[in-house]
């Protein structure tokens, strides 16, 4: 089988797992697409090693044992993501990532505008007292 | 290795090949309808089609072991586990108008676009190289129970102690957010929560406990 | 003591009195007096006992160097020398006597304690230039001698005209003091040290490379603050602050400066034929003009500024001829008899009410309100006047004759040029001095009218000054004898021929305004004319700030009446006019450098505001509207920022593999 088939599906998955997390609301659907983008890298994994096991190259089997490894830190990993999301939920009322919103600066109001007229008269000030 | 990917060109498709290609197929399309569906509990099951469709490439690919691994956890746990939080978050049943967020086109546009990079590098690289799946070593299967228990307890032993100790912090963190939430939510009774009544918000306390064992009993099968 | 220590407590005492009256000025109302007076007259009775004990004898040098300061080393240096000596005594005899006066005249003052201690601070100062070896020293001591100036010249800082003297006299002195320091540092470099002697030796041996540059960046300095022309307008416009400070400044202190440092480093000028020729054109502009305007001066005090300006000439004239002594000797009566003028004008301000020449004029017996005024002031005009045998007379007929001597050839290394241009404008000067000198004692004390109004007698301590500074403008002329000790040697005995001619056109001069006076005198009462400031009960400072401020509104100008009756007017004839402004100078200097400077700063103005600015906002406004186009990005949605990273880390990778394709 050529290599190329699954690295291209693993590609496209991960893509859309990536647009899945881009473009989805609710925070338990981007930890859905989360989970589409890490399988698409564990396809890869097993992909890649059983073509370098085959070729003699990798006697480790270490492309399926990291498979292994990504599944279960792929499952703690959506149980700590979960109670994340729980607590959140809890404590907003919601679980839509687009109105967790802390981060951003408030809203420009209308402090925003009343500084603009007083910094020229501030500078007329300096300008009289020179 | 050279000689063998000269014979085998992309336009005479093996057996395998047609069959991957089919499930490659119908895995993308759930995986898109997980990410596109309005309705929250179909992107669930959607998933379940994707990861199970998963499972069936790893098959094809000979590694037997990592797909059952792969419908015991995914399929098994970690979607419930996902279908539980929606339920536990109150999340909409049927269509939800609101499912996708504004930035919609931006997440398009960026994801096509390393997409189409991804599969341009990948191609390139990538394209005369050829996966003997036949077994140059007889009956001797690479993805088997036995082989991957013989790596994994032989060269890999010290990185899987490692991530025994990684799931039970995982555990242990579970466990604390959890049990911190519900003191919070204790506390301030009603100030954060927007349940209507003292009823309403007995139940709600009361789901998040389990569901924080859940969590952890999913965590310790993660391990297994 | 040794006489070093001695001398180091001279300057010593006026500055920490100084010093403690700024202290406790406001603490201790009572100390003010005492602290402004004792340490000035200690230091007065040390310097007169370092002058004793010096006896003009052998030069007394010491030094020492608080730290080292780089290839020039700057000591703290002591030179006294006969002259060094005898001036010291002059100024702590004089600060004393104003010290003493000023106690009276500024006696309801509040700012009193201040201004005491600039007095004390100044005249400490003039002293370390006095007695200082080392030229960086010196500089330090004039350049508080011009930031006291500034001070005390604004004394009066509510009218607007003492503010622009005060501000007029240190810009201008500012102006010459910046040649002059390039001039100190010219010297030092050339000489390789600051200390007078190590100059002095390297002159002696010719080891100046640049004498002719040196002596006229130096004299720019000297100028400014010996009120020399061009740089002299400051002295006029200075009588804008109290009596005493302008008897301080110009008969001991700030004008005697300037020539006594040319005096110290007087081997410095003549190794230049070309400075000196430079000096006594100077010295010869200077004497005739500002006698000239002396003659057509309204203001008492500004007939007075305009006569230390010609005396000062005087001491540059002798200094141009080479002979310090007959300079020093000038110098020193002249700091006698001018103080004396001072102080009794600022008696006559009083009980006159106005500073007005025209104003007196029409006053009745005002010299019998105030008789030691009067006879003291007519001593000093007879000195000023150089008849014989007043202070003045030898002193002056000690510099035409060395200009003489000058002339006739027998200076060494000097040019007859020199000789012959200050023989010939000191006689004129001579006459001109006698005619305003005249003017002055004829228009305050023999005038027609109504009655003098009656202030109240004077503080005994203002009479009684006027009278110890009688004696030296008496007598002082008697010592000529003994000078030559103290000084280079050089004879300062009266020729015969400078005598005659000198005493002949002084009394012709008299002569002539007395008769253009009794022609005049009838118009007096034809036009009646005068404001007096009367406060009878206010002491005079008060009477003379009134009587400055009230000048230019009753007069139309600050120095300039027009009175019919005024002799100087038929004299100068159509020149009057002219010189009551000083010949215009202020006015060419207000063309030449006020107006351009003031458009210079109003296109620097113009450009600050509407160009410079410009770009500050620009430099302003477009960061803003980045940062609130930034801003709108910072949505806070995570997935923005992550949509974000991602298109970046897509490119790039493509870029990268772009690039790595190319490569290979």
């Amino acid at each position: 089988m050529h290599l190329a088939y699954p690295a291209v599906l693993s590609v496209l998955l991960f893509c859309t797992g990536l647009y899945g997390v881009l473009a989805r609301r609710n925070a338990i659907l981007v930890l859905m697409s989360v989970e589409l983008m890490l399988n698409a890298v564990n396809l890869n994994l097993v992909a890649f090693d059983v073509w370098l096991s085959r070729a003699a190259r990798d006697a480790l089997h270490s492309g399926q044992a990291l498979t292994l490894f990504t599944i279960a830190i792929a499952a703690a990993e959506i149980g700590i993501g979960l109670a994340i999301v729980l607590a959140v939920y809890r404590a907003r009322g919601t679980s839509d990532i687009d109105k967790l919103r802390d981060t951003a600066e408030t809203r420009p109001g209308p402090g925003d505008d009343g500084t603009e007229p007083a910094a020229p008269a501030m500078a007329e000030k300096t300008e009289a007292a020179a | 290795m050279t000689l063998a990917a000269s014979s085998h060109g992309f336009l005479s498709p093996t057996g395998v090949e047609v069959a991957f290609l089919l499930v490659g197929i119908v895995t993308l399309g759930a995986a898109v309808i997980t990410v596109t569906t309005k309705q929250l509990v179909h992107a669930a099951l959607w998933l379940v089609v994707a990861l199970g469709g998963l499972a069936v490439e790893y098959l094809l690919l000979t590694a037997e072991f990592i797909a059952w691994v792969q419908v015991l956890i995914y399929v098994g746990s970690v979607v419930v586990l996902l279908l539980f939080g929606l339920m536990l978050t109150r999340a909409p049943i049927g269509r939800s108008p609101d499912a996708d967020s504004g930035n919609r086109w931006a997440a398009l546009t960026v994801a096509v676009a390393a997409a189409a990079a991804l599969v341009w590098v990948v191609v390139d690289a990538f394209r005369t190289t050829w996966i003997d799946l036949d077994g140059a070593a007889g009956g001797a299967d690479g993805g088997s129970t036995a082989v991957t228990g013989a790596s994994l307890f032989q060269s890999w032993v010290l990185p899987f102690e490692a991530l025994s100790v990684l799931l039970l912090a995982a555990l242990v963190g579970a466990i604390v957010l959890s049990r911190k939430a519900a003191a919070e939510g204790e506390r301030p009774q009603g100030s954060t929560n927007k349940a209507p009544s003292d009823k309403g918000k007995a139940p709600s306390d009361k789901d998040t406990a389990p569901s924080g064992k859940d969590q952890a009993a999913s965590g310790k099968e993660g391990v297994r | 003591m040794t006489t070093t220590t001695l001398a180091v407590l001279v300057p010593l005492l006026p500055f920490l009195g100084a010093a403690a009256g700024l202290l406790l000025g406001r603490t201790a109302p009572g100390f003010v007096r005492p602290l402004a007076v004792l340490p000035t007259l200690l230091s007065t009775v040390f310097a007169v006992l370092v002058a004793l004990r010096q006896g003009g004898g052998q030069a007394i040098d010491a030094a020492t160097e608080l730290t080292p300061t780089g290839s020039v080393p700057v000591e703290l240096a002591l030179h006294l020398d006969g002259f060094a000596v005898l001036v010291a005594v002059l100024v702590g005899v004089v600060a004393s006597c104003v010290q003493i006066y000023s106690t009276g005249y500024l006696r309801d003052d509040p700012r009193y304690p201040s201004y005491a201690a600039l007095i004390s601070l100044f005249t400490s100062a003039m002293l370390l230039v006095v007695y200082s070896g080392d030229l960086i020293v010196l500089l330090v001591g004039w350049e508080i001698m011009g930031i006291c100036s500034y001070f005390l010249v604004g004394h009066y800082w509510e009218t607007p005209e003492a503010r622009a003297a005060s501000l007029k006299a240190f810009l201008v002195t500012k102006l010459g003091d910046v040649p002059f320091l390039f001039g100190l540092f010219a010297l030092a470099a050339d000489a390789g040290s600051f200390r007078i002697t190590t100059v002095l030796g390297a002159v002696a041996s010719g080891g100046l490379d640049h004498p002719t540059l040196i002596a006229l960046l130096l004299l720019a300095g000297v100028a400014g603050k010996s009120a020399q022309f061009p740089l002299h307008t400051w002295l006029p416009d200075a009588m804008a602050g109290p009596t005493p400070v302008s008897a301080l400044i110009h008969a001991a202190t700030m004008v005697a400066a300037g020539v006594y440092f040319i005096a110290r480093l007087l081997p410095v000028f003549t190794a230049s034929a070309a400075a000196l020729v430079v000096l006594a054109v100077m010295a010869a502009v200077t004497m005739t003009g500002s006698a000239l305007a002396a003659l057509a001066q309204d203001d008492i005090k500004r007939v007075l500024a305009y006569s230390t300006i010609g005396q000062l000439g005087y001491m540059t004239g002798a200094l141009a001829v080479g002979d310090r002594g007959a300079a020093v000797f000038h110098l020193l009566s002249h700091g006698a008899f001018k103080a004396l003028l001072f102080l009794a004008a600022g008696v006559i301000i009083h009980a006159a009410g106005t500073n007005s020449l025209a104003a007196m004029s029409r006053m009745r017996d005002l010299r019998s309100r105030v008789p030691d005024a009067y006879w003291t002031m007519t001593v000093a005009l007879l000195a000023l006047a150089a008849i014989p045998p007043f202070a003045g007379f030898f002193s002056k007929e000690a510099v035409l004759g060395v200009a003489e001597h000058a002339a006739a050839g027998e200076g060494a290394a000097v040019p007859a040029s020199a000789g012959w241009i200050i023989l010939v404008s000191g006689l004129v000067t001579a006459l001109l001095t006698a005619t305003y000198a005249t003017r002055l004692w004829l228009l305050a004390f023999r005038g027609h009218g109504a009655e003098a109004p009656d202030h109240g007698r004077q503080p005994v301590v203002m009479n009684a000054v006027l009278w110890v500074l009688a004696v030296p403008s008496l007598a002082f002329g008697l010592t000529m004898g003994l000078l030559p000790d103290w000084f280079d040697g050089h004879d300062l005995t009266p020729t015969l021929t400078t005598s005659v001619l000198g005493t002949g056109l002084a009394l012709v001069g008299g002569l002539v305004t007395y008769g253009a006076w009794r022609h005049t005198t009838a118009l007096a009462a034809r036009v009646p004319l005068g404001a007096v400031a009367a406060h009878p009960e206010a002491d005079a400072g008060v009477v003379e700030a009134e009587a400055i401020a009230s000048h230019a509104p009753a007069y139309g100008d600050v120095a300039y009446a027009p009175d019919p009756a005024d002799p100087g007017r038929l004299l100068l004839g159509p020149l009057h006019r002219h010189a009551a402004v000083g010949f215009h100078l202020d006015a060419a200097y207000t063309a030449l450098f006020v107006r351009p400077v003031r458009a210079a700063a109003e296109l620097v103005r113009f450009l600050d505001r509407e160009v410079v600015e410009t770009y500050v906002r620009g430099a302003g406004t477009a960061p803003r509207w980045l940062g609130t186009a930034v801003r709108r990005a910072q949505t806070g949605n995570v997935q923005t920022y992550l949509s974000v990273l991602l298109a970046g880390s897509a490119v790039l990778a493509a870029v990268a593999v772009l690039v790595a394709t190319r490569g290979a």
